[in-house]
Formats: C-alpha cells, sequence, structure tokens
C-alpha cells in the first residue's frame, strides 16, 4: 500500500479517503490487511444459479483479477457484491457483513462499481455525472477527488460541459470510472472496462486501473483481455460455471497450462 | 357575428392566462411524478379536493386567508404525497408481476377511496371559503376586470414554477434527473431512490397543494371537483410532454387560452370542445407532445 499518494486513506477528502487515516482499514479482528472476504456465496441470476459456494478475498491495496468465460458468474460475482443480487453466504467488506445491505448503503459503504454498459446520466453533462458522486458525501472536501480524476483522465477535463451521451465508448468508461471514483470508495470493482473501446484507449484505461491502485485505492477487476489483466493483477481467480476453479498469484495463473490453453488460446 | 372590440379580445385572453396558469401548475405536479418514476397518478385530482378542503377547513376553523394558509397546506400536501408513495407506491413498484397494472389501479384505487371518503366525511355540499382579503374584489385595468383571487391564484402559480424551475438547477435537482434517467443506476453514486421517489412524490402533491390553496379562494369545492382539473392536467401534461415541467406550463396556458377563446366565440358550456380538438391534433401530429423527448 503506497504511503505518499494523494489518493486513499486520507482524511483531506482525497479519493479513499477515510478519517481514521487507513485505507481499507478494518474495524474488527479479521485477516490483517484484508478488505473484502467472500465465503461460500451463492447467488441466482434470471432463474440460474450463477455462483455457487464462492469463496474469495482480497487484500487492501492489491489488484484482484477474476477470470473466466462469458457466463462463468464474473458480472454476477461483482453485482452480488454490490448487493443488487440476492445471495446466500457471508460477504464481509471492512470486517462487516454485506448482506442485504441495499446496493446505494453498499456504495456508502465504500465499495465502488463500474458496471458492465457503464450506466452513466446520459443527458446530464460529464460534470454533473462526475458531482453526483459525491452528491451523499459531505464537508468541504467532497469534491477534491475531482482533481485527481482529472489527473487520470485529462480528456474528462475538456469536455465538462458536454453531455455524456455524447462522449466516444472510452470516454464514457472514463466518466464511469471517475464517477466511481467521485464516491471516494476504498475497493473499486470494475466489470469489463475495455469492452467496447478502441484499443488505443483500453492501453489507456488499464494504465489508469494501475495508477488507481498505485493511489490506495483497491481493485477488484473483471476483464475479458486476460492476458492484459493478469499482468496489472497481483493475484487472481479463476471462475468456471459459478465455481472458483483455481486461484493464486497472477503471474502463477497466466503461467498455467490450463489457463493459457483455454483462455489465451495458446 | 358582430365585431369583437379589442377589450374584449384582451380580457378573453388574460382571463386564459390566469386559469391556464392554475392548470399549469395542477399539470405539473403531475408531470414531475410521471417523468421521475413513470407512474401514472390517478389520484392527481383528489390531490388537489384533498388541498381545497384543507384550506377551507383550517380557513374556516384558524379564520386564516387561504394566502395565509398556502405554506402550512404545501407541507401538508407533501407530507400526504411522501406517505402515499412510502404506504402505496413502493409497494406496486415491488412486485414481480403485471407492474404496470398494479400502478395504475393502485392509484385508480386510491383515487375512488379519497372520493368516497370526502364523501363520506364532508358530504356532497359545494363550499367555498368564507374570509379572505381578496374574495370578490376586482381591479379594474382600462376596462379589463381582472378578479383579484384569479390573479393572486396565477402569480402564486408562477412563483411555484420558479421554485421547481429553481429547484431543477440544484444539486437535489440534478440527483431528480438522475434517478428519471436510470433509477437503478444511482445507486452507484449511494443515492437511495426511494427517498428521490419519496420526495418527487412529496413535490407534485405539493404543487397540486398549492394550486388547490389558490383555488379555492374562487372555486367551489366538492368531493368531484378534482375530477375536472384532473382530466385538464392529463391533457395538459400529453400536450406539453410527460415529464416536462415547460412543457406543462406552455400547454397549461396554451389550455388556459383555448378554453378561454372557444367559451367566448362558442358559449361557456362548450369551452373544453376546442382544448380537446387541439389535443386530439396534436396527438395525431406530435404524440410524444410539444416539449417532450422521444
Amino acid at each position: 500500500m503506497p504511503s505518499d499518494g494523494k489518493i486513499g486513506g486520507k482524511s483531506d477528502g482525497t479519493l479513499g479517503g477515510r478519517s481514521d487515516g487507513t485505507l481499507g482499514g478494518r474495524s474488527d479482528g479479521g485477516k490483517a490487511g484484508e478488505i473484502l472476504r467472500l465465503d461460500n456465496v451463492s447467488a441466482s441470476y434470471r432463474g440460474l444459479k450463477a455462483l455457487q459456494g464462492v469463496s474469495l478475498a482480497v487484500e487492501a491495496g492489491e489488484i484482484v483479477a477474476v477470470v473466466g468465460a462469458n457466463g462463468a458468474g464474473k458480472s454476477t460475482l461483482l453485482r452480488t457484491i454490490a448487493g443488487q443480487v440476492a445471495m446466500e453466504g457471508t460477504v464481509m467488506f471492512d470486517g462487516q457483513s454485506l448482506a442485504r445491505v441495499p446496493p446505494h448503503q453498499v456504495t456508502r459503504r465504500g465499495v465502488g462499481l463500474v458496471p458492465e454498459g457503464r450506466r452513466l446520466f446520459p443527458r446530464l453533462s460529464v460534470e454533473d455525472n462526475l458531482r453526483l458522486g459525491a452528491y451523499t458525501r459531505r464537508g468541504p472536501d467532497r469534491f477534491a477527488p475531482l482533481a485527481q480524476v482529472f489527473e487520470l483522465f485529462p480528456r474528462l477535463g475538456e469536455r465538462l460541459s458536454q453531455r455524456a451521451e455524447t462522449l466516444s465508448g472510452g470516454e464514457q468508461q472514463m466518466l464511469a470510472i471517475g464517477r466511481a471514483l467521485m464516491t471516494q470508495p476504498r475497493l473499486l470493482m470494475l466489470d469489463e472496462p475495455s469492452q467496447g473501446i478502441a484499443p488505443k484507449l483500453v492501453d489507456d484505461i488499464l494504465a489508469a486501473v494501475g495508477r488507481i491502485r498505485d493511489l490506495g485505492v483497491t481493485i477488484l477487476l473483471v476483464e475479458q483481455r486476460l492476458a492484459e489483466s493478469l499482468e496489472l493483477a497481483n493475484r487472481a481467480y479463476v471462475l468456471q460455471t459459478g465455481r472458483v476453479v483455481m486461484s493464486g498469484p497472477a503471474a502463477d495463473i497466466a503461467r498455467d497450462d490450463g489457463v493459457r490453453r483455454a483462455y489465451l488460446g495458446l | 357575428m358582430s365585431a369583437i372590440s379589442i377589450d374584449t379580445v384582451l380580457q378573453v385572453a388574460l382571463s386564459g392566462l390566469l386559469m391556464g396558469l392554475i392548470y399549469a401548475l395542477v399539470a405539473a405536479g403531475l408531470s414531475l411524478i410521471f417523468g421521475l418514476m413513470d407512474v401514472v397518478n390517478f389520484a392527481h385530482g383528489e390531490l388537489l379536493m384533498l388541498a381545497m378542503y384543507a384550506t377551507f377547513f383550517l380557513n374556516l376553523w384558524f379564520g386564516l386567508d387561504p394566502l395565509i394558509l398556502l405554506p402550512v397546506v404545501a407541507a401538508i400536501m407533501f407530507a400526504l404525497g411522501v406517505a402515499i408513495y412510502r404506504g402505496l407506491i413502493s409497494r406496486a413498484l415491488g412486485v414481480q408481476f403485471n407492474r404496470g397494472m398494479v400502478q395504475i389501479f393502485v392509484t385508480f384505487g386510491l383515487a375512488i377511496f379519497i372520493r368516497g371518503a370526502a364523501q363520506l366525511a364532508f358530504g356532497g355540499d359545494f363550499r367555498s371559503v368564507g374570509t379572505s382579503w381578496l374574495a370578490n374584489r376586482t381591479a379594474d385595468l382600462h376596462g379589463i376586470y381582472v378578479p383579484l383571487p384569479q390573479l393572486a391564484a396565477s402569480a402564486v402559480c408562477l412563483v411555484a414554477f420558479a421554485g421547481l424551475f429553481a429547484l431543477g438547477r440544484t444539486e437535489f435537482g440534478r440527483a431528480l434527473q438522475a434517478t428519471r434517467e436510470d433509477r437503478d443506476a444511482v445507486a452507484l453514486i449511494g443515492i437511495d431512490r426511494d427517498r428521490i421517489f419519496a420526495i418527487g412524490w412529496g413535490l407534485g402533491a405539493a404543487a397540486v397543494g398549492v394550486a388547490g390553496t389558490m383555488l379555492v379562494g374562487f372555486y367551489y369545492v366538492s368531493p368531484n371537483v378534482g375530477a375536472n382539473f384532473a382530466l385538464i392536467a392529463y391533457v395538459t401534461v400529453a400536450l406539453g410532454g410527460f415529464g416536462n415541467l415547460m412543457g406543462a406550463l406552455v400547454a397549461g396556458i396554451l389550455i388556459g387560452e383555448v378554453e378561454a377563446v372557444t367559451a367566448q366565440v362558442l358559449e361557456p358550456s362548450l369551452k373544453q370542445v376546442g382544448m380537446f380538438a387541439i389535443y386530439l391534433v396534436v396527438l395525431m401530429v406530435r404524440p410524444r407532445g410539444l416539449f417532450g423527448k422521444l
């Protein structure tokens, strides 16, 4: 966990900022540095068992990639953590259970989600989309993360008055990430951030994900581009038909013959 | 047909404008709720009726002028709107089957319930406020007569509109618009959409409450008074464009004018003919309404 970054664990209203000065700080006696833990989580989506007994843990300050084929349950996993899908099992964030916590409260507790499809407010301006990210935060520094968002995505600063719907796909993704960062999350979950985006911008966005982590925000990443996401991640989980079939350091997963055959076509 | 004097034209135009602004504010409440959550409140006319009765009784008991009672009735109606959302609408939104029909029947049933309860509690008599500063007073503007209760009512409606427009420019207004654009996505920024919906219902009911409070100064109140205004409000909202506040304002004034002109040219009992004729034309030519977006 970096100690020099502006983002994370600060009391000055910057990203991930908390008044206790800890990034992903725990309030009970869970495992040191662990910010998210799922134990035996099962969930159904549209009548199908999308997750079956999934257990995983995320340490504060790392990037954890969740990989798997289409329909493996990756998006459902993020939506379940975000409180959008009814589930069985245990989801603990920062030492507190997220069971039956409504989605808006999950966000307020410090879990940001950038969903598939981005879900921006299309007729609102870029500035309004970003400022609304801080809607539920209070205090004079509530808009402080704006500076860091513009540092990460300078294009957004040039398009403040444009309606979100007029942005390119890549810019919309930047805006969706920026909006989520405005909520000052300690855990940021990204669902397919490269989907439908020009290759050049994909590199920019994945580079920004790395920088967000360097600034102290923990990342849970679902990404189709397996090679790039495993390169970026510290650890990874492989999902298959709703179950975790493999987990470990991202570099080890990337070297695994089975994974390379199944997902990288090697 | 004999020639119409300029005074008559101005008189008709002014009457239409004054009534149109009231129609507009009644419609604004309906439009606000529809725009926010795609629910047509079929009990909107009954909310108007309740606001009129509330003003009538508060005036009767405390002898206070409707203008003084305005914030009180608006606050009561706001609370009632929130209660209706929390008690009925949020449950109707939560059903898994035939949600659209359930929403229609819930507000329709509420309308019948409120009307029946009013009939039972207040009887069917037509009532009007006993004491009012402006009652029966008229201003003479160079031969054009302006009834002061109507003038005050339309001025209050304009102020209420200004308030609603100003609210739209606040951070809360942006949150309303965001909720309207994607009710599920607001959770991603920590906004409780149920709270926004409840406040939206409160604001819609308060808007119709303001209109009702001023209306009772020159219009008899009875359990059925809401039905006519509700019908005009539905036409106004459809004409202006569902969910569009500016559309409600323009369409309300337009309907007031068309009604006044029709009453003058044909006869008062046919005053709504022109309004419905224009509505049908707009429906055929521009179904989304004058200001509606696709």
